[in-house]
């Protein structure tokens, strides 16, 4: 099942290594790391997006809490939370398929950031899924090139990951 | 104002560190130069940093004291992996300070520069690179808190040669605190309560510990509580001494070459007190063929990724292992009324101690498993005894009966070849009056025979029980079983002469060769030669295996015995 891991780490050097060094080390799959410091420069926020078995999800779990620069860490996906992930994608809009670019970012509520004579960089947030349909939904011949930040999460309500 | 040398050297005053294992290069040399100018902290000067780390790997095992070494950049620091990956796999607590180049050329492939936090990284409990001379004495008061709290392990910690030679105030922290890094302790109550009641309903119990038990000196607690529930008792190969071995309830070591009566009350008990052991694959056999019984599992460990990682845990205790028996006994005051049923188990665990897994078979030759006997007897059991890996490893593990903990002193997890004779002197140095034996292998011993000059230099009295098949016996065994006796690359040929190297390296040297011999040779080693080194190279029978046996794959009551063969 998938699963998004939150956790807060000391901002130290190395820290990140020690992370993706866990995930390499056991074998575990990571489909996608974010990490940034958070409002305490001291903390970074890492957010991971995996998936196994729940025998796998418990090891992963307890593994990084055993992680000397590791304060806390949540599986997110075990109750309600908000997840997020910024695209950015350029394609080609040239003649009819520049009109066609601007109605699929407003269907997807995209917003162009940059725009030249032959091309358009779209900017997307939400749901990995979204952002999975909006790729699904253009021409592939179109897209020059996207970059996604991988996942972000939050719980909702009272629901806080702090030390 | 101290330098940054100097304030090393004052941590290690601070944490009471009477010995440290090392060896000297370009960017250790101010910690050299303030080592010099003291005399509190003493080195030993190896001649090889894989040994320095090893021995200070074994000084630990030995005292309950953090072993450190101290190397020097690039290829010391390469050096010394094997020895921090052995004493990780087997969670013992170690502080290795490394030399790095000055902080202004990392990263600019400078001479001797390796990157030590990443090449150590998978194989420490935590490691840090110094870059602030303000922040030396803090990291190494954490070095030690962190390698000796929780579940051990080694921390390295990596000084650039600038922050050495840099000036600053020496404050030594008394105590530290890290948000990050609070390691349980106590055990919940609620669950140990479970525990015991679990205790009360088991028809066919047994006790299994391991190295859990050794690391948090609890052997005695152990003791206490085993004698309260009269169950059997199992040790892991790193648990041995954490239950006296010649005491009516243990049933000896489980496991690949665990004993019949061990193997099998371990397979069909219907719950097991698990106590700091692992589940480890050598333990365990076959997990499909393991789990085909039902059973309930209480599982004390202080590290809960231990816990129901290769076997379902019914009742989880996270805490020390000292703390919760502690609790379990106290819960156990009030009186422990066992299942009735119990009695007909032991009679059960009797029949099959009836089997006598541990017998073998006398030939012209002198047997390794006579060796480690008359060894036993000799030292009066009361010997530390250091061993390499293979065959030899297991004889010893089987035929010393250790009483105590604390007295087996091998590689268990990682299975190190060339540990033994620097395990020796490290605990000759903790432990300087000891009797101490290295029981080793030709092909082992090779692996860091360069040792014998530092035992020299620094009169470490190691007995090197070299029991010699010339072969790599445990490669062998597997050949002859499993691959029809095709015995690609097991036989060492061109053995030095063992008693003219020892000779050489100024120790005393003797070739035993017939079974009579054994005996009088082993008292005379002990006796007349006790200050000395001696290196005894016993000619044994070549075609000696280790049993009883569960091969790879097979269940833990599927053992091929000896006398099946
Ligand atoms: C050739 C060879 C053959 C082998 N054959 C066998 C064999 O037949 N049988 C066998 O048993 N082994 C055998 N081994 C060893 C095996 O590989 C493992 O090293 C060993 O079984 C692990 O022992 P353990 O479970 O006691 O764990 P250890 O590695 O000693 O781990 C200790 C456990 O205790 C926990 N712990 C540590 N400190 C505390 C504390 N203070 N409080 C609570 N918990 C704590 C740790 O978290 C860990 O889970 C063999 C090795 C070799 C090289
Ligand atoms: C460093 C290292 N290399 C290889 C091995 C694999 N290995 C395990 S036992 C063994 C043979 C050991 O031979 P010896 O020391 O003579 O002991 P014996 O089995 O003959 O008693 C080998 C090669 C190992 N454990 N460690
Ligand atoms: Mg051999």
């Amino acid at each position: 099942m998938r699963h998004i891991i939150s956790i807060l780490i000391e901002n130290e050097a190395g820290a990140l290594s020690r992370v993706a060094g866990l995930f390499s080390a056991r074998g575990y799959n990571i489909e996608s790391l974010t990490v940034a410091p958070t409002e305490d420069p001291s903390l970074s926020r890492m957010t991971i997006l995996t998936w196994g078995s729940d025998e796998v999800l418990e090891q992963i779990n307890k593994q990084l809490n055993k992680l000397v620069d590791v304060v806390k860490v949540v599986d997110l996906s075990e109750a309600a939370h908000v997840e997020r992930e910024l695209m950015l994608i350029k394609v080609r809009a040239t003649g009819k398929d520049r009109e066609e670019m601007k109605r699929m970012a407003d269907i997807f509520r995209g917003r162009i950031i940059d725009v030249t004579e032959s091309t358009y960089v779209i900017e997307l947030t939400g749901a990995s899924s979204k952002l999975d349909s909006f790729i699904a939904g253009l021409d592939a011949g179109l897209i020059l090139e996207t970059v996604r930040t991988g996942v972000c999460g939050i719980g909702r309500g009272d629901r806080i990951l702090k030390v | 104002m101290i330098s940054g040398a100097e304030i090393v050297i004052r941590c290690l005053q601070e944490e009471k560190v009477d010995c440290v294992f090392g060896y000297p290069g370009g960017s250790v040399l101010h910690i050299y130069d303030a080592l010099f100018k003291q005399d509190e902290v003493k080195h030993v000067l190896v001649r090889h940093e894989q040994a320095a780390v090893h021995a200070a790997d074994a000084y630990s095992r030995s005292s309950q004291k953090v072993g450190v070494a101290l190397v020097t950049s690039g290829p010391g620091v390469t050096n010394t992996v094997t020895g921090i990956a052995t004493a990780y796999m087997d969670s013992i607590p170690m502080v290795v300070l490394c030399g790095q180049v000055p902080t202004q050329y990392i990263g600019q492939d400078a001479f001797q520069e390796c990157d030590t936090v990443g090449i150590t990284r998978p194989c420490v409990k935590h490691n840090f690179l110094v870059k602030d001379v303000k922040d030396l004495a803090i990291t190494i008061k954490k070095a030690f808190h962190i390698a000796a709290t929780g579940r051990p392990g080694p921390v390295v910690v990596d000084i650039p040669k600038d922050i050495t030679a840099q000036m600053c105030d020496f404050d030594y922290p008394k105590t530290i605190q890290m948000r990050s890094y609070n390691p349980v302790v106590k055990g919940h109550l609620g669950q140990i309560k479970k525990a015991v009641q679990v205790l009360q309903e088991a028809k066919r119990p047994i006790i299994y510990t391991g190295g859990g038990v050794i690391l948090s000196d609890a052997a005695d607690k152990l003791t206490q509580l085993a004698r309260k529930l009269d169950f059997p008792v199992t040790n892991t190969l790193m648990g041995l001494g954490g239950y006296p071995a010649t005491d009516r309830q243990f049933v000896g070591m489980l496991g690949m070459h665990g004993t019949f009566e061990a193997n099998n009350a371990m397979h069909y008990a219907d719950v097991i007190l698990a106590v700091g052991a692992r589940f480890d694959d050598r333990v365990i056999g076959n997990p499909e063929h393991f789990s085909g019984e039902k059973r309930r599992v209480i599982h004390i460990d202080i590290d809960p990724s231990s816990i129901s990682k290769r076997v379902k845990v019914d009742v989880p205790i996270v805490g020390n292992v000292a703390d919760v028996l502690d609790e379990m006994l106290k819960l156990l005051d009030g009186g422990f009324k066992a299942d009735p049923e119990v009695s007909d188990w032991w009679k059960q665990i009797d029949a099959w101690r009836g089997r006598n897994s541990l017998a073998y078979r006398q030939s012209n030759h002198i047997m390794p498993q006579y060796v480690v006997e008359k060894l036993y007897e000799v030292t009066g059991g009361d010997a530390f005894i250091t061993s390499d890996v293979g065959q030899h490893q297991m004889f010893a593990a089987q035929y010393y009966k250790f009483d105590k903990p604390r007295r087996w002193i091998n590689s268990g997890g990682l299975g190190t070849m060339g540990v033994g004779l620097p395990y020796g002197m490290g605990v000759l140095m903790a432990n300087p009056n000891a009797q101490v034996a290295c029981v080793t292998g030709e092909g082992s011993i090779q692996m860091c025979i360069q040792e014998m000059s530092t035992c020299k230099q620094y009169g470490l009295p190691v007995k090197i029980i070299n029991l010699n098949n010339g072969m790599l016996g445990m490669v062998r065994q597997w050949q002859e079983m499993f691959y029809s006796k095709r015995y690609s690359q097991s036989y060492v040929t061109s053995l030095p002469d063992f008693v003219k190297l020892a000779e050489a390296y100024g120790h005393v040297g003797m070739r035993i060769e017939k079974p009579e011999d054994v005996e009088p040779a082993l008292r005379k080693a002990f006796t007349e030669h006790k200050d000395d080194l001696v290196f005894m190279d016993f000619i044994i029978d070549p075609g000696a295996n280790v049993f009883p046996m569960v091969a790879a794959g097979k269940g833990l009551t599927e053992m091929i015995l000896a006398e099946d063969l």
